[in-house]
């Protein structure tokens, strides 16, 4: 393996890139309706790239060349799309029935501030008080049939249609950053910094997906339109480094904060490139990299749908973990955040075509 | 006047969970503190606030009674970084997970709230929500960091920022019941500009959430003729059954039933039919789930009165209240109050 030389450059987090994961993270885009992540991208990544486009579905696909003929063609992807909430009635006095998008928990959706619309109208999701129930009801999870999105009496510009998000505001708090649809903004955070510090000895073909969140959609048709000879997909992965409830040895926790990113192996919906998984491995032990190896089995990234493109794209998937995903919050350690940077940027450096050479 | 907006949201940001009302009664004191004669603070907490009648003496009082206390939570445990909590105050503990909240440590940290992953909780457990044992709070420190600055027994209170909602409504956890103490701090400003014969004692009262200790204190303390209390009560919203609810912005309601002195009640109706102030009945048959449970029963017994603001989502951190409710109660208020003269307390009787 080559040794990194002095040049080479790995991106730092400082004050800008929070700037830019806290403006990604307040913006709405519930899967299906993702101009406002889009409008950012496009403003981040214009002045840097050699081609950029909107496809049909909405993704971002953007191309930066390197210097050369015949460069190994490396598609880097994000998605850009939120789970969130979609108003379905008007049932009067300011008030709707709503349906969830992608994975949320109904159990995490009851008396919380939401945004709706894409004038960000504040609203509430109300239920009915405790004191008007008897005291069964609270072992009972609650179901949407429970709950309504309420803007006040007055619905303003809200309609049946509008999409919704949890109101939450980003904040730093001591090692950590907090806020809403950290899953995947920090995937479109990082790809937009790995553009700007791309490597000239390869391709860079990034995505900025739409619909992953219900089914892999904007990656399917931008890996056919890239037509890359690898793929990595930046994505966060939940982190269940939380304590058991009888307080024994967690073993099901995924991945944990604070010891870097997390490589996948297996999912739901891929079998990960072993050449690729090594290479990411052994590029984080030769730089003292911290990364972690995400417990195998469910979920699942872009991956799932770019490895089955065209005739086979080798893949391999890199996770920011985090706490908390698809709920109001997801919590993160800034630290996580910049080894998965270092790890990524590093690999494309030492990236050639004879990672994927040997038999797979 | 105050304004009552920024008020309302300077109120509803302050702590003060039941028992630890030390955060909310200092901005209640200096908004109080032009408006009265007088301030003094119970052996409990409460806040009593004095306007001198002109009546002659000895002149009969009432006691206007708002709870300042928050529902909100206590740490009860911390295992690896991560806080469990216990409730002060009844919650329905389905709305905590992905709740953000202030932990009340050695310094004030935020928090969040989340239920212990399905993964990670026992089968018998898949298919109900999450008990309160097994909900977290993470402050997003390191489990070392927490130790220092979070003990056992620390106040926890929600941290939803108050926001405006369409139709001049308000959104925020402990409207319930710091929107009342906006309509009594209206009522007192009016009163000041009008002559009243009675004495009037503004109670912020603490602890109405756990026990009415604030109440059955201050009452006996103060011992009024009479007694109100402005609490809010239940609006209407599609999700709860509509004869136990009111309409929300379409006035207060007059809580009817036997913590409720009839002559009282009579009296405030007739009143406000004629000032043209629009009103809900609220039927209580047995309590009224205020203050005034508590102050009907102290000493010899007080004759009560209990008006209500309609509030959507109650005991939720995103309850909702219409601002023309909070300046009608308090207009109400005050109109009765102006209209008792030293002759009141004789005419005060059971039968029609």
């Amino acid at each position: 393996m080559a040794r990194m030389t002095e040049e080479t450059h790995l991106p730092q987090i400082g004050e800008a890139q929070i700037k830019l994961l806290e403006r990604l993270s307040n913006a709405c885009a519930v899967s299906g309706d993702e101009g406002e992540v889009r409008k950012i991208v496009l403003e981040e990544i214009r002045p840097c790239t050699d081609e950029v486009k909107v496809d049909a579905l909405g993704n971002v696909l953007a191309t930066k060349r390197g210097s050369g003929e015949g460069l190994l063609r490396v598609m880097l992807a994000a998605h850009m799309d939120e789970v969130g909430l979609m108003l379905t009635h008007d049932v009067g006095d300011g008030i709707y029935r709503f349906d969830i998008v992608g994975g949320v928990s109904v159990a995490d959706l009851p008396a919380k501030a939401v945004w709706v619309g894409k004038e960000h109208t504040p609203g509430v999701i109300g239920l009915k008080p405790l004191h008007l129930g008897n005291f069964d009801d609270q072992k009972r999870p609650i179901g949407l049939d429970d709950l309504r999105i309420d803007v006040g009496p007055v619905a303003g510009k809200v309609k049946v249609g509008d999409r919704a998000v949890f109101a939450t505001v980003f904040s730093q708090q001591g090692p950590s950053l907090r806020g809403k649809a950290l899953d995947n903004r920090l995937g479109v955070a990082t790809l937009i910094e790995l553009i700007k510090n791309a490597p000239s000895h390869i391709d860079l073909l990034a995505a900025f997906t739409v619909q992953e969140e219900i089914g892999l959609r904007g990656a399917r048709v931008a890996a056919y339109a890239l037509n890359p000879d690898m793929a990595i997909i930046l994505d966060s992965t939940p982190a269940y480094d939380l304590p058991t409830w009888d307080v024994d040895e967690n073993v099901r926790y995924n991945t944990r904060l604070g010891n870097g990113p997390a490589i996948y192996m297996a999912d739901s919906g891929t079998l990960y490139d072993p050449r690729l998984v090594r290479h990411l491995v052994e590029t984080g032990e030769a730089h003292g990299i911290p990364c972690q190896i995400r417990q195998p089995g469910g979920g699942g990234t872009d991956a799932g749908a770019i490895h089955k493109q065209r005739m086979g794209i080798p893949s391999a998937s890199v996770s920011v973990p985090g706490r908390y995903h698809h709920s109001p919050a997801s919590i993160v350690r800034l630290s996580d955040w910049q080894h998965t940077m270092d790890l990524v940027s590093a690999a494309l450096f030492h990236l050639t075509t004879g990672v994927l050479e040997g038999e797979r | 006047m105050t304004e009552l907006l920024p008020f309302l949201k300077e109120l509803i940001s302050a702590p003060g969970i039941s028992g630890y009302e030390s955060g909310i009664r200092p901005l209640v004191e200096k908004a109080w503190e032009p408006i009265t004669d007088q301030l003094s603070v119970s052996k409990l907490g409460s806040l009593h606030g004095y306007q001198q009648g002109s009546g002659p003496e000895p002149r009969p009082s009432i006691l206007v009674a708002v709870h300042m206390d928050a529902i909100g939570l206590m740490v009860n445990a911390i295992t690896d970084g991560f806080l469990r909590v216990t409730t002060i105050g009844g919650i329905d503990g389905r709305v905590l997970p992905g709740q953000m909240v202030t932990v009340h440590g050695r310094r004030d940290l935020p928090g969040m709230i989340i239920a212990t992953p399905p993964r990670l909780l026992p089968l018998n457990l898949q298919n109900i929500a999450v008990p309160l044992e097994y909900l977290l709070v993470d402050v997003g420190l390191l489990p070392e960091e927490v130790a220092g600055l979070v003990r056992v027994g620390d106040p926890v209170s929600f941290a939803q920022p108050p926001f405006e909602t369409g139709g001049e409504t308000l959104v925020g956890h402990t409207l319930d019941n710091r929107a009342s103490i906006a309509s009594l701090t209206l009522c007192l400003e009016i009163l000041r500009t009008r002559q009243h014969a009675w004495d009037v004692w503004a109670v912020a009262t603490v602890q109405e959430e756990v026990t009415y200790a604030g109440a059955f204190t201050s009452a006996f303390q103060l011992h009024p003729s009479l007694a109100v209390s402005i609490d809010v009560t239940f609006g209407s919203d599609s999700t709860s059954p509509s004869h136990l609810t009111f309409p929300m912005g379409k006035g207060p309601t007059l809580i009817w039933g036997p913590i409720v002195h009839p002559f009282l009640y009579k009296t405030i109706k007739r009143m406000a039919e004629q000032l043209e102030i629009p009103l809900s009945i609220e039927p209580a048959p047995h309590y009224s789930a205020t203050d005034s449970d508590a102050m009907v029963l102290v000493a010899e017994g007080i004759p009560n009165l209990v008006i209500g603001i309609p509030l959507r989502y109650m005991h939720t951190p995103v309850e909702m209240v219409a601002l023309k409710d909070i300046i009608r109660a308090g207009r109400l208020a005050a109109e009765f109050i102006a209209q008792l003269d030293e002759n009141f307390m004789d005419q005060l009787t059971w039968e029609d």
